[in-house]
């Protein structure tokens, strides 16, 4: 019943996929920001869900599991004000000037704001670097949930072989407009099942009230935050939701948009999609301390997938691999199109590989390169370790730093090509120096004070492209006045 | 409330609910609130009161006029890729 369930659900995003092949026009613009047609509410769905991993379902629990209620405003609540707010100034003005200039990637915004070629290419290279773990653990993800589901029945390189394969197939047909419908569906999906999953669970416990006192009975420090969390680090952690401005998948469902007006959806809505998909898996998170306490490590990622199986096994467990997957294709289906759209444009098209490259060939090899970087991807997730899961606070710590540069270009006229490459230096310094230090402790902070390693890379980042600005020979006017008005 | 007045509001709410985000105040409260522990009922209204507030910015701060002079008309000046 739940493989009947997930497959069925696999089937449906694919012909959705397939269906969006129809309107898609044969152009760059189209098969890379869906001719920039998308409306207000498929753009919040799009967004949301791309910007929500499985992460949202099983890792917050996982965390509520283990720290409390916490986890709520270390990353829900904390990302309901940072994450409009990024969309409301940054995502607006990266719509007008792409849609001005025809900018499809954020390497060719860079390049135009600064007309460095040197620039451009080194944030390509330190975007591919940060996007390749994050792909690998969507890859992985799905493997690992559908080993959990099935109890171990089918293998993890199957679920990470259904994911990749899906991905490539409704990707390759619809472009971003193909995604964009699909993550509609997936999102709406993962929100719905998981309010779902958490009234049916939750009433079987006894209700809300209940269940929280059977939670103060054994792990009291659970309803507070206490020790679990230092307040530096909800203070620090909040800069995190800010790698939101510099995704490149988010950028392009930015420049998908057909109005600058269509990002009022998502700046009012944000917040309360995030309150529907986390609220039910904080409190599920916290309940699984009374049917299973004491599980350690990897095995208190599974909370939720015990308690499914305990209280509401096969539908319910299908449902909720269904959910999961939506979950993790929502996201990996835009990374893996906005790789695409690099190499297509920053790479050949900009180097002029084989001559100038018309709108055909662009679609052919954005095609291509979806299919080559899904099915490296998933080459990797066959030898790659479980720990990968650790690197993702790191990939948004160096995605959130990169964010003075992207708002350097949209709103002071005297940053130069010598800031910004200041900044990514200091970014890739920064970064390298903490994470050599902190990978493999989950609860590392500067120094042990609480400090995320993000407020110092960040901050960095800020002084650097300030400084080499500073330093450096104004900007043409005429170049800025594409950029600020 | 005068458009200037109201469009310096809407912004300096955002510092605000920046600071009001860490709340020291409830970190050890064990009291509940709405059927929930407090410290997590009061991040879930936290929220509430950010969606007014992105309601509020988008009504009365919407900067439509930089956003049109910046879009101009599309592919306007279509740079070299």
């Amino acid at each position: 019943m739940t493989l009947t369930v997930i497959f069925a659900y696999l089937a449906a995003v694919l012909l959705i996929g397939v269906w969006s092949n129809r309107r898609l026009a044969a152009t760059g613009e189209d098969f890379f920001v869906a001719g920039r047609t998308i409306g207000p509410f498929v753009l919040l769905m799009t967004l949301f869900g791309t910007h929500m991993t499985s992460f949202a379902l099983l890792g917050a629990s996982a965390e509520s599991y283990r720290i409390g209620i916490g986890v709520f405003s270390l990353m829900a609540s904390s990302s309901a004000l940072m994450v409009p707010i990024v969309f409301f100034f940054v995502g607006t003005r990266v719509w007008a000037v792409g849609r001005r200039l025809g900018l499809l990637t954020q390497v060719q915004f860079v390049r135009a704001r600064w007309g460095s070629d040197g620039i451009g290419l080194l944030l390509f290279v330190v975007l591919v670097l940060l996007l390749l773990p994050y792909l690998l653990i969507g890859v992985m993800g799905g493997g690992v949930v559908l080993g959990q589901i099935t109890d171990g029945a089918a293998p993890s390189w199957l679920g990470s072989l259904l994911v990749s394969g899906v991905v490539i197939g409704y990707v390759t047909s619809g472009g971003l407009r193909g995604t964009a419908w699909v993550n509609t569906f997936q999102t709406a999906m993962f929100m719905v099942l998981g309010a779902v999953t958490a009234v049916l669970i939750v009433t079987k416990l006894g209700g809300v009230g209940q269940a929280l006192d059977r939670v103060a009975e054994s792990r009291p420090d659970l309803l507070i935050r206490g020790e679990a969390i230092h307040p530096l680090r909800l203070l620090s952690y909040t800069l995190i939701p800010l790698s939101v401005g510099t995704f490149p998948h988010i950028f392009a469902h930015w420049l998908s948009a057909r109005r600058a007006a269509t990002f009022k959806a998502p700046v009012v809505l944000y917040p309360v999609c995030i309150a529907v998909v986390w609220i039910p898996s904080v409190l599920l998170g916290l309940f699984g301390n009374i049917d299973f306490p004491g599980l350690d490590g990897a095995a208190s990622n599974s909370v939720l997938v015990r308690m499914i199986a305990l209280y509401a096994p096969e539908l319910l467990a299908g449902l909720l691999g269904a959910g999961v997957f939506a979950a993790i294709m929502s996201s990996l289906d835009s990374q893996s199109l906005s790789l695409g759209t690099m190499f297509t444009q920053d790479v050949v098209r900009h180097y002029r590989w084989g001559g100038d490259l018309d709108e055909a060939r662009q679609v052919r090899l954005g095609r291509l390169f979806v299919v080559g970087v899904v099915a490296t991807v998933f080459l990797l997730s066959l030898v790659a370790e479980r720990s990968i899961f650790a690197l993702s606070v790191w990939s948004f710590t160096g995605f959130a730093s990169l964010l003075p540069v992207v708002v350097a270009a949209l709103y002071w006229r005297r940053s130069t090509a010598a800031g910004a490459g200041a900044a990514i230096l200091t970014v890739i310094a920064l970064w390298t120096w903490f994470f050599v230090r902190g990978i493999g402790d989950a609860d590392y902070s500067v120094g042990g004070t609480g400090v995320m390693p993000v407020a110092v890379v960040f901050a960095g980042s800020t002084l650097a492209m300030i400084v080499g600005s500073l330093l450096s020979t104004p900007p043409a006017p005429e170049r800025v006045r594409r950029f600020i008005p | 409330m005068a458009a200037g007045a109201a469009r310096i509001t809407a912004y300096a709410a955002l510092p605000v609910l920046y600071l009001l985000h860490n709340d020291l105040w409830f970190w050890d409260e064990p009291s509940r609130l709405l059927g929930l522990p407090v410290g997590l009922t009061y991040h879930v209204l936290f929220s509430a009161v950010v969606v007014l507030a992105m309601w509020r910015l988008v009504r009365v701060a919407w900067p439509g006029d930089v956003i049109d002079e910046l879009a101009g008309e599309a592919g306007d000046e279509g740079v070299d890729p």
